[in-house]
């Protein structure tokens, strides 16, 4: 399959502190792309350069290129709005908004535009169907989100970032607060989710990496210390770094 | 042996500490217990000679011995209101400013300037509204009112720079640093994670701000809003120097008018006859009473809010 985003000589800056060094990495179109590593190794770093979200805060810093269907979107100027209504994100803990279900999932929906109610129904219906969420909540889609358990409210927010039809979805270690039963339920959906989305995922969970990625990258000291297959990188891998890592000797 | 005698030491030193902070604690309740008894006690002659037409009646004749705290309560009432509803939108504005445009260089002194203006002594913005605000209010502001808002009867009226309006004004000024302090820090308590999840499905930051932050934090923020009421309600000197002190009630709020506090400010080191001192006593009680109907009202209505789940995760 061909390449989603291509990140060029990719260095970022927390004002002073040098958090990327020279990333270079392709992510491949409607793959699941794994990042591992240490604590503090610059892959959620690496995720939030993805969507710009470092924006957020003064003093970040980009150098290099990320090019996403083509386009570099560290160029400045660049609509960062419509950027993240491409390039989707789910979090660490689920973040229900306060607000129903319903709301949640129509948010970014009224956000874009998109303010007639059918249309929004159709679509908050069709992004819990595809989250696997539809059967639990169909009959109260008007309760507060925040009623829901924790597995659900992370598939919720899932549902959240799908409904905005991004091409792309980060999840920064969507299940790190989730018990295993709602971390199978979560894999499953990463699975089925590859047909028409182009996934990263960062896991300090080695095992999920292994069982739902295409491409795995070990980053390091914020550095790329091996990028590939994640078949190659988990049986064969070619960095003494990387072996170690995945066995456990470190991390 | 050592180990049981440092056992019974702490043991000792636990039974004080609890005894002597439960003692405190108590003597809160106790406290506000007294108050508002000795309030009843020293209101009975006034509450015995008028009953509850004391409440409804607008007369306050010292010389007649005819006393009626409506005019006092409506006057205490609605300049809170006017306050509150000028204070509100600009504290909301000045704490989203602080925590989420502000650029980090002036967050602090900003945070700092909107402290102070909380230390500053009533006395000094009852002065500063009187020598410099009235004067403004009178030759420039009022007339503006009168001329363009006029066919509104509250804003009809004499431009004289003092009365409910003015102290309304005032009023909001010295509310703004509490609402705005306490709304800050309860924007501040937003997890930062909440509101990139709103900026990562595409919104704004005003839409984070309006549809997620706001609704996060309603309760803290009705908290906000219900502690500079509190305020209001009781403030003495500034609104004694600002509210005109004329008793008689008038639907403009230009007009001079009075409040309980300023009644009581004016009125209780002249007062001799027994019924007088009675009625004033009786207006402190009633003050008394709506503020704390205020608080616990409140209460309740933070208590609802957070059971309708749209507060704190």
């Amino acid at each position: 399959m061909g390449e989603k985003i291509t990140i060029k000589r990719l260095n970022f800056f927390y004002g002073p502190k040098h958090a990327l060094k020279n990333v270079n990495l392709a992510v491949g179109d409607r793959e699941i792309t794994a990042l591992i590593g240490p604590s503090g190794c610059g892959k959620t770093t690496f995720l939030r350069c993805l969507n710009r979200m470092h924006d957020l805060y003064p003093g970040n810093r980009y150098e290099g290129e990320i090019i996403l269907d083509g386009a570099d979107i560290l160029l400045p100027g660049l609509d960062l709005i419509k950027l993240r209504s491409k390039v989707g994100m789910v979090f660490q803990k689920p973040t229900p908004f306060p607000m129903s279900i319903f709301d949640n999932i129509a948010f970014g929906l009224k956000l874009n535009g998109r303010r007639d109610r059918r249309d929004a129904a159709a679509r908050v219906e069709a992004a819990l169907k595809v989250s696997a969420l539809w059967d639990e909540t169909k009959d109260r889609l008007h309760e507060p989100a925040l009623a829901l358990s924790g597995g659900q409210q992370q598939r919720l927010c899932i549902a959240r970032a799908i409904a905005v039809e991004p091409e792309v979805i980060l999840m920064d270690e969507p299940c790190s607060a989730l018990d295993p039963v709602a971390t199978a339920k979560i894999e499953d959906l990463m699975s089925e989710l590859k047909r028409n989305y182009t996934v990263v995922i960062v896991t300090h969970n080695m095992q999920q990496a292994a069982r739902v990625s295409d491409r795995t990258g070990f980053f390091m000291m914020g550095e790329v210390m091996e990028f590939g297959p994640t078949r190659k990188i988990f049986t064969a891998p070619a960095n003494k770094l990387t072996e170690d890592y995945i066995t456990g000797r470190f991390g | 042996m050592p180990f049981l005698d440092r056992h019974k030491a702490d043991k000792i030193g636990d039974a004080l500490f609890k005894g002597v902070s439960f003692f405190f604690a108590v003597s809160v309740i106790v406290l506000s217990c007294l108050l508002f008894a000795v309030l009843l006690w020293e209101a009975i002659p006034a509450l015995r000679a008028f009953g509850l037409r004391f409440l409804y009646t607008s007369a306050w004749d010292p010389v007649r011995s005819v006393f009626g705290a409506l005019p006092a309560i409506y006057g205490t009432v609605v300049s809170s209101i006017i306050a509150v509803v000028i204070a509100v939108p600009i504290s909301l504005g000045i704490a989203i400013f602080l925590t989420e445009l502000s650029p980090a260089w002036l967050c602090g002194p900003a945070g700092m300037a909107i402290e102070l203006l909380a230390a500053i002594p009533s006395i000094i913005y009852g002065m500063w509204g009187l020598f410099v605000f009235a004067p403004l209010l009178a030759s420039r502001v009022e007339p503006f009112i009168i001329e363009r808002l006029g066919f509104i009867p509250i804003f009809r009226g004499a431009p004289l720079g003092i009365g409910m309006l003015p102290a309304g004004f005032i009023l909001a000024i010295m509310i703004i640093p509490f609402i705005s302090s306490v709304a800050r820090d309860v924007f501040r308590m937003t997890p930062p994670m909440l509101k990139e999840s709103g900026y990562a499905v595409g919104a704004t930051r005003w839409e984070v701000i309006r549809r997620i932050v706001m609704p996060f934090t309603k309760s803290g923020l009705f908290g906000a809003v219900i502690l500079g009421l509190g305020r209001a309600l009781g403030e003495t000197m500034a609104v004694t120097f600002l509210i005109g002190n004329s008793y008689g009630m008038s639907a403009g709020l230009l007009n001079p008018a009075t409040s309980i506090s300023a009644t009581l400010a004016n009125e209780f080191t002249e007062a001799v006859d027994a019924v007088h001192i009675s009625s004033l006593v009786a207006l402190g009680l009633i003050l008394f009473v709506i503020t704390f109907i205020v608080l616990a009202g409140a209460k309740l209505l933070i208590k609802r809010f957070s059971l309708a789940g749209g507060g704190r995760a």
